[in-house]
């Protein structure tokens, strides 16, 4: 137990494993440390960031789901109205097209009514000259009595 | 049995002598033969194993966390990395909680006392006859003493050196008036009482490195006394004592070291501030 050099030694030792501590140990397991909580602290922070971001995106996207959703009832809506004024402009084109060829039908009839009439009146002359002859046993002159006749036929 | 008691004693005194290289009284340098050679030797000489084992753990502290410190990163810590991040972390709460000034020494100070402090003082758990005998049937030393700490030279080395830098701190944080007026004008600020105060604060200032020296240096002392003491016992219940012993001295050595390093900041941060 005596005091000798050793203690010189030891703190001339201590001296040089401090500085080396100093310089080369502590500053970057320090250095490392601190980045580490940092970015520990900004990952906390850009957590959170995200939860707000989410929670605005969700209420964006109701936003959006909600107006498309109108859009929808309105578009099926016109849709509707659409289609119904198409209905009501078919029938009435039917409609219009039925009575035209109505109309048609009917003058054609009208026509040939006239015509049938106008055939009729011809044969009647014709039948009128045959029961005449019949009746009077000779030849009437059909020149000469013609002009009577057609007037007879006329009256019919 | 009291045959028994020579061989004891001799046992004993055996195992506290420190393996002492120096200049013997006959001029001649060599390694101390027995203790009276040692003594002898005077304040010029060195204790082999003391140096040799305190600087072979401070380099094996500084290697360990070397390689830690290189790898520091940002990314997720793994073994080693991990220890020596929680330690470094550990002593940094430490300095934080105890010292409010602003200094890039105090801190890995502390860390280097507390390491290296305790590696010296967990050569305490080492079987007391382990080393020794293997030095002394291999390397043919007649003394080797494992534990710095149980040393006074190297805790009073270390202590010293803590004595320097709080006076070094004191005057460059309150310059030398600052520091003189301290030591004189506390506790009673009269001039009259200048001697008086001088005195006390000087007993103050002295106590610190020799209750830091002694506390460690007691507290390994005794610890290693303990061990010997168990290690005379027959061999076959020698366990008994020595594990509960060793288990309690697990606490003792931690505390121990950990202890000088709040002290030493304690200290320190008193010298920086002003009272």
């Amino acid at each position: 137990m005596n005091l000798n050099l050793t203690l010189i030694g030891q703190a001339i030792s201590f001296a040089i494993f401090v500085w080396f501590c100093m310089k080369f140990v502590w500053p970057p397991v320090i250095a490392a440390l601190e980045e580490r909580s940092k970015k520990i602290a900004d990952g906390l922070e850009a957590a959170n960031r995200a939860s707000r971001d989410l929670e605005l995106a969700q209420e964006q996207a109701a936003q959006i789901l909600r107006e498309s959703k109108d859009n929808a009832a309105e578009i099926i809506e016109q849709a509707n109205k659409r289609a119904n004024q198409m209905i009501d402009e078919a029938k009435e084109q039917v409609i219009a097209d039925g009575k035209r060829l109505r109309e048609a039908a009917q003058a054609e009839i009208e026509q040939d009514v006239m015509r049938a009439k106008e055939a009729l009146r011809a044969q009647v002359s014709v039948l009128a000259f045959a029961g005449a002859e019949k009746i009077l046993g000779a030849t009437i002159d059909e020149k000469a009595h013609s002009e009577i006749v057609e007037q007879l036929a006329k009256e019919l | 049995m009291a045959s028994e008691n020579p061989m004891a004693a001799e046992y004993i005194k055996h195992h506290l002598q420190n393996l002492t290289f120096g200049q013997h009284p006959d001029g001649s340098w060599g390694i101390a033969e027995t203790s009276k050679q040692a003594s002898d030797m005077g304040f010029w000489a060195i204790h082999l194993d003391t140096m040799g084992f305190s600087i072979g753990l401070g380099i094996l502290f500084l290697w360990l966390f070397r390689i830690a410190a290189k790898k520091a990163s940002v990314a997720t810590p793994t073994g080693l990395q991990n220890f020596v991040e929680l330690m470094v972390e550990f002593v940094d709460n430490s300095v934080k909680e105890s010292f409010h000034g602003k200094s890039k020494v105090i801190a890995p100070l502390a860390l280097t006392i507390f390491v290296w402090i305790f590696l010296m003082n967990l050569m305490d758990l080492v079987p007391v006859d382990f080393i020794p005998r293997i030095a002394h049937d291999i390397f043919g030393l007649e003394y080797f003493k494992i534990v710095p700490t149980t040393d006074i030279n190297a805790t009073l080395g270390l202590s010293l050196s803590v004595f320097f830098l709080i006076i070094f701190y004191s005057i460059k944080m309150k310059g030398i008036g600052g520091f003189a007026k301290e030591l004189t004008l506390q506790p009673f600020n009269t001039p009259i009482m200048i001697p008086f105060n001088f005195v006390l604060e000087m007993v103050g200032l002295l106590a610190k490195p020799v209750s830091l020296a002694l506390r460690l240096f007691g507290n390994l002392y005794a610890g290693e006394l303990i061990f010997i003491l168990i290690a005379i016992l027959p061999w076959g219940v020698q366990w008994a004592l020595s594990v509960p012993w060793a288990i309690f001295h697990i606490l003792v050595i931690t505390l121990q070291a950990f202890i000088f390093m709040m002290l030493t900041i304690v200290y320190l941060s008193m010298a920086h501030e002003e009272h």
